[in-house]
């Protein structure tokens, strides 16, 4: 008799309980800011001499959602040298972030890559270095050519293996991959 | 001593002749938990001391007794033995019950009565306490694949989910000690939270017929339940060690119970299992151990009519995720696929770092029944869960040690079942069940929520019927309905929300409109029939007939309505839909089983066409800054699987017996004319086992399993432009790995300590030939081989 008893007070609290929960909180839910995305590369190249600046951006504002990346392009000079220059950004938070500096601070971790295409007349280097003096590539040098057009890639790779060869044998996560068309004019 | 007492009983019946008494005294004796007849009672009056024993009809008959009260001793091996007073006033009827008590702690077979029916008409697989200690090291997942028909989908070789006859996640239904599991088991590389050491039976039904636990288990249910305790004074106990060189680590588990003859008991039971890397054929596996821990205390006080019980299960899992299958897009994943070794190869060490599950399941649960008189047994039971799952990232600045994805799930449960014999030849159960599950996604995590925050309300009512027609034929059908009320709030990108036409059908449930994201708050309802009908048929001395059709009705989960986004740990964008409906399964089985302790199998034929089947495909490619990424839709398709599981066994020579087992499973997705997709291959398993019970119970099993190449799969590849090349690649992610073989050796023998221990000392060698292969099956497929050879070595001590 007396686990009878038991029985019904537990069959009673639990019921009990069960209301008191299912009426709780019925509050909305914050917001998540995403810390991490990168929504904007810009890629600025100043010629060397003067003249106007080249400006390659690619713009995501709604990260891995359907919109595709939104890429404004510029030509090349040809015979120009370019100080180059790479800013990562998150614009999805009310103050963009400027990841870039992240990227920086964890040297060691990331390295640029620039991929230039099958006929496009560019060169790269003068790279800027890690901690350590591999590659870390956020500056670097660009010259153009002779009038031609073709793809530039700049891609940003996570805990790559360093020194390396390149892309083929650098390893690690890619954090960002943008393609230009790019014509030398 | 049997002929003495009939002896005495010889010599009394003259006496009492002499005293002109000439009443009978008739009835039977059955067992209290079942109402099964039992034979081979040994009746004795004490006045006069005769003795009878029960038939095979569990009945008995004393003659020549006198109109007056006599006292009855009622004896059987297996139960404790009770006295009874009996008034005799003419020829006198009276039955008797009797408790009927697990034969022996450490012999728990698999057809033994211990474990009670989960369905009457569905075939049941089990894994019983002796084949389960062979997995101590290993997880759920592994030892369920061992049966035919299960398979299981893994996330390298440490997250393994089981799959019933092709089918895994939601649909497969897995109940723990009578609770069903909710932990968050919709994820693919979402492993049960179980410890296989606190499991003593394991019965896979392959099928939806258990209403009693559910409705909805288009693939099946697996039960997974924990010893039950004698009702007698006694403590015992057992330790179990497990060391493997594959992982160069251990797993250590122990069990204590103290029973009384008044029937309160208690059980302490825990687990620790702490392995590195594993390792491959040719490599190490980097980033692949293992820290899981878990406890449970069982309490509980159990009479002929009456019981309460209280469990509490605490299970805390740590898994490292194979560093090489971290990928950032497209192009990563052809350099992962095309490399012949994973990209990421370093030295051995027993640290898990991101990515990696860090996964806590709590499970508390009070039951309690009574058996009424002519009415039946009534069970109440409430149980409460919270599981916890954070998963780690490679993550960047600040967020390095945040968790990506830390969401925390709590259910509810109240079950009320009663189980009545109506005569007796029929048995009907019934029951209801509500349940309130929360749940919230951590918002500091700095990434959007994969599963959005909700509370869902269910509530469930059942019964199945059983009638046995004759001796032979037994019937069984039962009816379940479902109704789940969901309330969530979701954000949703402004630019899916649009892109999905949302803002023209659900424009009703936008709650705020933030700079990029739409908060929205879905309300959803879903209302689901179940239903089984079946019958089982004993002819012959051996076979049996098993037939089976039931209905299953499953609401779509959360992540099958939510998801939008980057699935990081699958390196895919996956896209739920927000119209989903309940998809509908109608199965039938056929089993065919002869049953005899020679040569034993059974047949199991099955067909189960699912209506409004949610798949989940590749069907487009993304790109985004971070390259090019495969978009996953689930959509809902007609699809049926059809295929056949076969188990034999057969003792060719004196301790030595052949198992075999073959398992088929086609699908297909009937609207697109095309096969499913992550269907298990054609496996076959032959295994030879010498036992010799004389000979310390020797036990040598040497096993070959063959795993056929999956021919049929959907083509998913596609294609994606590498600039280092200027050329348009193939992504193949469909093809299927070649078939494989695989050794496998055990070995046991027992050594008894004294008269209450015993040790076990045992040796295994899994992947004998140290074969490279890949599992069709295994998620991580693309990127590393499989397991390597692992040496076991283990040691029990029951005590």
């Amino acid at each position: 008799m007396k686990t009878m008893k038991t029985m019904k007070f537990l069959t009673a609290t639990v019921f009990v309980s069960l209301l008191f929960i299912g009426c709780s909180d019925d509050d909305a839910p914050e917001a998540v800011n995403e810390e991490e995305v990168i929504t904007t590369l810009t890629v600025t190249l100043v010629p060397e001499d003067g003249g106007t600046e080249v400006i390659l951006q690619t713009r995501d504002l709604d990260g891995d959602g359907p919109d595709a990346p939104v890429i404004t392009t510029g030509n090349l000079a040809a015979g120009v040298t370019y100080v180059g220059s790479i800013v990562l950004l998150n614009e999805t938070e009310e103050e963009p972030e400027n990841i870039t500096e992240e990227v920086e601070e964890e040297n060691l971790e990331h390295q640029f890559f620039y991929t230039v295409g099958d006929g496009l007349d560019v060169t790269t280097s003068g790279e800027n270095e890690d901690d350590e003096g591999n590659i870390l590539g956020t500056t670097f040098t660009l010259t153009a050519g002779a009038v031609s057009s073709g793809t530039l890639t700049f891609t940003l790779r996570h805990e790559p293996t360093k020194p390396n060869e390149g892309l083929d044998d650098a390893g690690g996560e890619t954090d960002i991959s943008a393609e230009f068309e790019v014509s030398v004019e | 001593m049997r002929n003495l007492a009939f002896l005495v009983l010889l010599f009394s019946s003259i006496t009492s002749l002499s005293q002109n008494c000439n009443n009978s005294l008739s009835g039977t004796v059955t067992d209290i938990h079942d109402g099964q007849l039992l034979t081979g009672v040994t009746l004795i009056v004490a006045e006069t001391d005769q003795a009878v024993q029960t038939d095979f009809d569990g009945t008995y008959s004393f003659s020549n007794l006198c109109n007056a009260t006599y006292y009855i001793q009622v004896s059987h091996p297996y139960c404790l033995t009770k006295g009874f007073t009996v008034r005799v006033s003419g020829d006198t009827k009276k039955s008797f019950k009797l408790e009927h008590h697990i034969e022996e702690l450490n012999q728990i077979t698999i057809e033994g009565k211990a474990y009670n029916d989960k369905s009457k008409t569905l075939f049941e697989n089990s894994i019983d306490k002796n084949e389960l200690e062979r997995f101590s090291s290993a997880s759920l997942g592994d030892a369920l694949k061992s049966l035919s028909g299960v398979s299981s989908l893994n996330t390298g070789n440490t997250v393994v989910k089981p799959m019933i006859n092709g089918l895994h996640s939601s649909r497969v239904v897995i109940v723990n000690n009578g609770v069903r599991m909710e932990d968050q088991e919709w994820g693919a590389e979402h492993a049960p939270n179980i410890d296989i050491n606190s499991v003593n039976n394991l019965t896979v039904l392959k099928g939806a017929g258990a209403l009693q636990y559910s409705g909805d288990a288009v693939g099946g249910v697996i039960i997974a339940e924990t010893s039950k305790v004698p009702v007698k004074d006694s403590l015992y106990g057992k330790s179990l060690m497990t060391a493997t060189s594959n992982g160069r680590g251990a797993a250590l588990s122990s069990k204590l119970t103290k029973s009384y003859k008044n029937g309160m008991y208690a059980t302490l039971q825990g687990t620790l299992k702490h392995f590195g890397d594993f390792e491959a054929p040719d490599y190490i596996l980097s980033n692949t151990g293992i820290f899981e821990r878990s406890a449970s205390l069982q309490v509980g006080f159990n009479r002929f009519d009456y019981g309460i019980e209280g469990y509490y299960s605490i299970f805390k899992n740590e898994i490292g995720i194979l560093a090489a299958s971290h990928l950032g897009g497209a192009r990563d994943q052809i350099r992962a696929i095309s490399s012949d070794v994973p990209l990421i190869i370093n030295d051995f060490t027993y640290t898990i770092n991101a990515p990696r599950q860090d996964v806590s399941h709590h499970l508390a649960t009070v039951k309690g029944f009574k058996r009424f008189e002519n009415f039946g047994k009534l069970s109440i039971q409430y149980d409460f869960q919270r599981n916890n799952r954070l998963e780690f990232d490679i993550r960047r600045g600040d967020d390095k040690n945040k968790a990506a994805s830390d969401l925390q799930l709590d259910t509810h449960t109240v079950l009320l079942d009663l189980e009545s014999h109506l005569t007796d030849a029929i048995t009907l159960k019934s029951g209801i069940m509500t349940r309130y599950q929360k749940n919230v996604a951590n918002p500091n995590t700095g990434v959007r929520r994969l599963i959005p925050d909700y509370q869902m309300y269910d509530f469930g009512m059942y019964f199945v019927v059983d009638y046995q027609w004759n001796e032979q034929l037994l019937l069984e059908a039962g009816a379940r309905y479902d109704l789940s009320y969901m309330n969530v709030f979701k954000f949703y990108r402004t630019s899916f929300w649009k892109s999905r036409d949302y803002d023209q059908y659900f424009s009703g449930i936008v709650v705020e409109e933030l700079e990029n994201q739409i908060l929205t708050n879905p309300q959803l309802n879903f209302n689901n029939g179940s239903a089984t009908l079946g019958a089982n048929y004993t002819f012959g001395e051996d076979y049996k007939l098993f037939f089976n059709y039931s209905i299953a009705s499953r609401a779509p989960n959360s992540s099958e309505l939510f998801s939008e986004g980057l699935h990081h740990s699958a390196s895919r964008i996956e896209l739920g839909d927000l119209s989903f409906n309940s998809e509908i399964a109608h199965k039938v089985a056929l089993t065919f089983q002869r049953k005899n302790d020679l040569f034993s199998f059974n047949v199991n034929p099955y067909i189960n066409t699912i209506t409004d089947f949610i798949v989940n495909e590749p069907v487009d490619v993304q790109q985004t800054l971070r390259g090019n990424f495969q978009v996953w839709e689930y959509r809902q398709t007609n699809a049926q699987l059809l295929g056949v599981d076969i188990d034999a066994s057969f003792a060719f020579a004196e301790n030595c017996r052949l198992n075999s087992q073959f398992s088929l499973v086609k699908g297909y997705d009937r609207t697109l004319n095309q096969p499913l997709i992550s269907i298990p291959p054609a496996n076959i398993s032959n295994e030879i086992v010498y036992q010799n019970s004389e000979f310390n119970n020797i036990r040598l099993s040497l096993q070959s399993a063959y795993n056929f190449k999956q021919n049929d799969y959907p083509d998913t590849n596609f294609e994606v432009f590498t600039p280092e090349t200027q050329t348009w690649q193939m992504v193949d992610v469909s093809s299927t790995p070649e078939a494989y073989h695989l050794l496998n050796f055990n070995s046991s023998i027992d050594i008894n300590l004294n008269q209450n221990s015993k040790l076990t000392v045992g040796l295994g060698i899994t992947n004998l030939l140290n074969t490279s292969y890949r599992n069709n099956l295994n998620r991580l497929r693309y990127y590393a081989d499989d397991l390597g050879r692992n040496f076991l070595f283990n040691l029990k001590i029951n005590y």
